[in-house]
């Protein structure tokens, strides 16, 4: 194709900048962002409550958005979120899940969510009660000899047999496992388990029966009695199976069409299912042993209300009453508890056998220190503290049932019962447990004079010290009493021996000291816990508890010179000598710090405790370190950073950078985040100099500019060093640094074949070739203002950047060359005007340079015509290409012809031609978009009718629209 | 001992194919004596359609003779007993069907309310009776209170048992519900008490000195109001068992009335 002579429109910027603006309108009534007033106060409707005042007068355009409206108050799906935290925890341990209405509004009004289920503790419990003891499982299961009883027998022979099947579990087949360890035991009880659940759903009812009688025999069993507790939580989850599958069942056989289940009452329930469920009882009435009797009838408690309204109210206080029978003390205060579990399920609104419970374990205490409860430990080797520990779950869950919404009278009362124990520490352990905190704390001085004199049983004083300390952590105690609180309870705790009692409990009381003391009191505790801590390294056991200390600490201090001026607070630090303790512990420092430190500080010691505290985080990145883990310590690090400021002081601020990237090599990220700083650091120089600099400041941008240069290269992602060189560089013209500039711009051409074709994405891997276009185009637009180096030729950076452009290996068919090249085009011509659409203060661009020297137009003219002869040519090698060719044939010749209206000069006849040429290869193929088409027609109509545009109306005559066609 | 065998009473309901018969027979020796017996037809002959056909039928109990009406009752010696039979006849080629049920007698409760007669006992080494050496008793002291000794049979025993004192300590504290079955005939009479159930109300060793609940639901079936005939006798007794460590067995007895109000 013949050269085409290029023209560059001329611009008159501030003209068409004029002729653009829009015409200010005044606002009508109806503007769109006026807000929407509402005069029907319908709308309002499930909004806010107590606000109806304001819903009568909305028609002022203040209020009644009628979306605000909708979602202030309670929005439904947190509603729904509440609801159904409430209803959890009743169904969690609630012995049916097919639950009665009426039962569950009576329940949501007895126990709120505010009541922590069993649930919860079960875990606990599980984790916390464990042996290595071997165990063993003693069940007399009546083998399945064919005793089914012939068809024809009678009633009273099915009985029988019954029975005697049921007597067979007593002397027949004894099925003995010894040798247990813990895990096989919780095996063999997950098996009964399922072989309850299968037994029923084969309608072996006796056979079930069975199973769960033996389980609950095995609660009366106390050999290893350290595993107790969790034996009681694996064997009750049985009997609540148990419990579950006989009320399905009878509820089933109630439930008629007739009668939903939510208006339920004995009286509808019909012959048989109440004959059923009255078998069930005799059944259980008939059990000989009183262990398994208890549990089992327990179990299917709430199976009473299918006889009648009053059958649990009447059942438990004599279940309650059952107990006293059980000798053992251990076993008879864990059938409290399963029968409070059950009761609060099932009648929570029956607070009477909950506290006659609670008064019968009082009234039985000292069975705890009974001669066979001694014999017992002697034999098993159980040393006494740890065999009073091991009533706790179970007194905590009583007195938790007991105190539940109980009023202030009675827990007075309790407490005073339990005083005239003589005090007892179990008890009282379980009272600070129990009780709601602000009882304990209101009384906080009366509890420790009562830990004080109450006899130690065995029980260990630190261990009551941690409850109490527990509830104070919750509430408060009366301001003057905490200082004498905090002193008593520290005297005590100071002299535990064993660190691991010592630092729970420590742990414990941390908080009480951060909530209501200063700095020096923590301090004071913080050294006395690494005193305690140190020797013999014993800290290496307790990271979980030191680790909590902190984290109790933290929320206390938002202030972080306080903080690190707590001299014990680094040597505190310094005990976490894990790794990866130590990266948690730091990292729980940082985020509290980004989180509540609010103004930059220039502080020097919250900036050395912190440098060390991130680098301990940085240090600890190695090649192992996952993505993610890399991410957010950057983050974290990159908060530091941007939180630092020494104000005017910019070069202890650049010098604090240059520390930083000495320390932070490895992270990549805080790289980023430190060029940005500095190059910050520069602009703010700028800004305040005014923009012009002084010797001393100009000698200091050019450092800045030297930081970014020298920290960029260590950058592995390429866009990550490009972007950054641009940036760079534009901060450096900013500050009339232009050789750093040039050597900026120019270290970033060099960089661009470097760029590979597909990069990784968040984790995909993607074409590059978007990004690279995108950075080209924000590359081109800077170099504007750039001036040419006086050593160098005419355009040189424009053209490098060409140049690679041009041999940059492309992706295969792609045209994205063609379009760097067109968008270089409106570059071009911007250079070409006299004045140019932007510059920068102080720095001449080449405007000033060249003065639109007719040489310098029209060596950008020739560049012109290479770029779009370059791209006809292209647009050729596309038309012989199938469809697809065709189609990108069309949208190229279409964006060119776009630049060519918008920025060449169509009055030259043969540019004109080129356009019109254009505009029809466009349209050749019926792959332009009609309404771009039209618009852009209009458009060129509309330029026409401007002066001096008689030649582009001429044109637009010429352009015709594709036929639908 | 004398070897007087069973006594039997076996009520027999045949309702057979259109006809009940009702035989009460009341045996000795092996052979039931019978109470009633009756026959009646619930459907007239025909053909019965296809599907599932439902008769009703209702019919009273009326004793043969001067007889007496007993409740159910199963024991060992004593046995009475309501049967059903339905029989179907059916034509020359097909065999008859006939299927047996029991069913239960309850009497009329009587009317009338039971003075509750609560009975207050204390068991020491001194109290007992049958002891070989009575310088070898540890020594203890049990006091308890028995509600009732003449007990409504839908209703449970209770009462309460209170260790004072135990110088051994306690394995377990059992109730033990007997039935006295007496059989007279000819020959003389034979009294035989038998175990019908065993509760244990107290494990290990209790807490001296607070109560303890004595609680028992009676058994159906095996139990009955308790009954005198010129012939035989049930009657039951419950045993309050308390068994020391050293497997010392102290045993109370209490005669009881059971009754059906």
């Amino acid at each position: 194709m013949a050269a085409v002579h290029w023209h560059s429109r001329v611009r008159r910027y501030e003209a068409e900048l004029q002729g653009c603006r829009l015409e200010a309108v005044e606002a009508g009534d109806c503007h769109p962002f006026k807000p929407i007033t509402v005069t029907d106060s319908k709308t309002r409707k499930g909004g806010r409550k107590g606000s109806t005042s304001s819903s009568s007068s909305s028609s002022s355009s203040t209020a009644a958005d009628p979306l605000s409206s909708m979602l202030d108050g309670t929005d439904p799906l947190s509603m729904f979120a509440a609801a159904s935290a409430s209803e959890t925890p009743a169904l969690s341990h609630s012995t049916s899940a097919g639950e009665l209405g009426r039962r569950r509004r009576e329940k949501e009004e007895e126990v709120g969510p505010d009541f922590e289920p069993w649930s919860a503790k079960r875990g606990e419990i599980l984790g916390r009660f464990t042996t290595t003891e071997k165990l063993s499982i003693n069940l007399f299961m009546g083998s399945d000899k064919g005793k089914a009883s012939s068809p024809g027998s009678t009633v009273s022979e099915k009985v029988r047999n019954r029975l005697e099947e049921l007597d067979d579990m007593e002397e027949g087949s004894q099925r003995e496992m010894l040798n247990l360890s813990q895990q096989d035991y919780v095996n063999r009880i997950e098996e009964l388990n399922q072989s309850l659940k299968e037994a029923w759903s084969s309608d072996q009812k006796v056979k079930a029966l069975k199973i769960v009688i033996q389980c609950s025999k095995l609660l009366s069993d106390t050999s290893v009695i350290q595993f107790y507790p969790s034996k009681f939580v694996l064997i009750t989850d049985i009997l609540d199976t148990f419990g579950r599958l006989v009320y399905e069942r009878i509820l089933s056989m109630c439930s008629d069409a007739s009668t939903p289940p939510d208006t339920f009452s004995p009286d509808c329930v019909n012959d048989t299912a109440k004959e059923t469920c009255l078998n069930w009882f005799f059944k259980i009435a008939s059990i000989r042993e009183l262990v398994p009797r208890l549990y089992v009838e327990a179990a299917i408690l709430n199976c009473n209300c299918f006889l009648s309204k009053s059958g649990v109210q009447e059942t438990l206080p004599r279940l309650t009453a059952m107990i006293r029978g059980i000798g053992d003390p251990l076993v008879a205060v864990y059938a409290r508890a399963y029968l409070c579990r059950v009761g609060m399920a099932v009648a929570p609104h029956l607070k009477e056998s909950l506290n006659k419970n609670f008064f019968d374990l009082l009234a039985s205490f000292r069975q705890t220190h009974s001669d066979s409860v001694q014999n017992q430990l002697v034999l098993q080797r159980v040393e006494v503290p740890v065999y009073l520990t091991l009533y706790s779950p179970a007194i905590h869950w009583i007195l938790q049932c007991v105190s539940y919404r109980a009023p202030e009278a009675l827990l007075t009362e309790m407490m005073d019962r339990c005083r005239k124990l003589g005090n007892n520490a179990l008890l009282l352990n379980s009272v600070m447990w129990a009780f709601r905190a602000e009882f304990v704390a209101a009384r906080a001085t009366d509890f420790i004079a009562m830990i004080k004199d109450c006899d130690e049983a065995g029980f260990p004083k630190h261990l009551l010290f941690g409850s109490l300390g527990r509830s104070l952590a919750c509430a408060d105690p009366p301001e003057n009493e905490r200082l004498s609180i905090l002193n008593e309870a520290w005297k005590v705790i100071t002299k535990v021996r064993s660190p691991q009692d010592y630092i729970s409990c420590a742990e414990i009381w941390v908080e009480f000291t951060c909530r209501h003391f200063t700095k020096r009191e923590v301090n004071t505790v913080l050294s006395d816990i690494i005193k305690h801590m140190t020797p013999d390294r014993a800290f290496e056991d307790t990271y979980p508890q030191l680790q909590s200390v902190i984290n109790k600490i933290l929320p206390h201090f938002h202030d972080f010179s306080v903080l690190f001026s707590m001299e014990r607070f680094l040597p505190f630090l310094d005990m976490f000598q894990k790794d990866s303790v130590r990266v948690e512990v730091c990292r729980s420092i940082m985020e509290v710090f980004i989180k509540h430190q609010q103004e930059p500080t220039r502080d020097p010691v919250i900036l050395n405790a912190l440098l060390h505290v991130c680098k301990t985080m940085h240090d600890s990145v190695n090649a192992l370190t996952l993505d993610d883990e890399k991410r957010s310590i950057s983050q974290l690090i990159n908060g530091f950073i941007r939180m630092v400021s020494f104000g005017r002081d910019f070069e202890q601020q650049l010098s604090f950078c240059v520390e930083a990237r000495a320390t932070f090599c490895n992270l990549e990220p805080v790289l980023i985040q430190l060029v940005h700083t500095v190059n910050q650091l520069a602009m703010e120089t700028r800004r305040v100099m005014k923009g012009s600099h002084s010797r001393k400041t100009g000698a200091f941008v050019r450092a800045c500019a030297a930081y970014s240069f020298i920290t960029i290269p260590s950058l592995t992602s390429i866009f990550s060093r490009l972007n950054l060189y641009l940036l760079s560089g534009q901060v450096a013209l900013a500050n009339q640094c232009l050789s750093q500039a040039d050597a900026f711009f120019k270290a970033a051409v060099s960089l661009l074949p470097e760029v590979p074709r597909v990069i990784g994405v968040e984790g995909k891997l993607r074409s590059s070739e978007p990004f690279l276009l995108d950075f080209i185009n924000n590359f081109l637009s800077t170099l504007l203002v750039v001036p040419d180096h006086p050593e160098q030729a005419v355009l040189y950076l424009v053209r490098g950047l060409l140049n690679m452009v041009q041999d940059y290996t492309w992706e295969e068919g792609s045209d994205a060359k063609v379009r760097v090249y067109i968008s270089a085009l409106p570059l071009l011509a911007a250079m070409s005007q006299e004045t140019y659409l932007y510059s920068i203060p102080k720095v001449d661009s080449n405007e000033t340079l060249y003065g639109s020297d007719p040489k310098f137009v029209a060596e950008i003219n020739k560049l012109c015509e290479t770029l779009i002869g370059q791209v006809l040519d292209h647009l050729k090698s596309l038309g012989r290409e199938e469809a697809a060719g065709v189609r990108k044939q069309s949208s190229l010749a279409f964006s060119l012809f776009g630049c060519l209206l918008a920025h060449g000069n169509l009055q030259n006849n043969k540019l004109n031609q080129l356009a019109i040429n254009l505009w029809n290869l466009s349209h050749k193929h019926g792959y332009c978009e009609t309404r771009t088409s039209v618009r852009t027609l209009e458009h060129i109509k509309q330029l026409g009718q401007q002066p001096g545009m008689a030649h582009i109306s001429d044109m637009a005559l010429r352009l015709s629209l594709q036929s639908r066609a | 001992m004398q070897k007087y065998r069973k006594q039997q009473n076996t009520i027999k309901v045949i309702n057979k194919y259109a006809d009940i018969e009702i035989k009460v027979s009341r045996e000795q020796k092996y052979e039931p004596i019978q109470l009633i017996s009756s026959n009646i037809e619930v459907v007239k002959p025909g053909k019965i359609p296809g599907g599932k056909t439902e008769i009703p039928f209702e019919f009273p109990l009326h004793v043969k003779g001067n007889k007496v009406l007993y409740e159910t009752y199963h024991g060992v010696f004593v046995n009475i007993q309501y049967t059903l039979r339905c029989d179907m006849k059916r034509s020359l080629l097909a065999k008859d069907l006939t299927k047996t049920c029991e069913f239960m007698v309850h009497c009329q409760p009587q009317n009338g309310k039971l003075q509750p007669s609560p009975v207050d006992f204390t068991i020491t080494p001194e109290t007992l009776q049958n002891v070989r050496e009575r310088t070898a008793l540890p020594k203890f002291m049990i006091r308890g209170r028995l509600d009732a000794t003449s007990c409504i049979i839908t209703q449970p025993l209770t009462g309460e048992l209170t260790v004072e004192m135990s110088e051994v300590p306690i394995k377990s504290i059992e109730l033990q519900l007997v039935r006295v079955e007496t059989c007279g005939c000819a020959e003389g009479y034979a009294r035989d008490a038998t175990e019908i159930q065993n509760i244990q109300i107290a494990e290990g060793a209790v807490c001296h000195s607070l109560p303890i609940p004595i609680y028992m639901v009676f058994p159906r079936l095996f139990t009955c109001p308790t009954l005198e005939t010129t012939n035989f006798k049930v009657e039951f007794e419950v045993n309050v068992v308390i068994v020391l460590h050293d497997d010392h067995l102290i045993t109370e007895n209490f005669p009881l009335k059971l009754c059906r109000v």
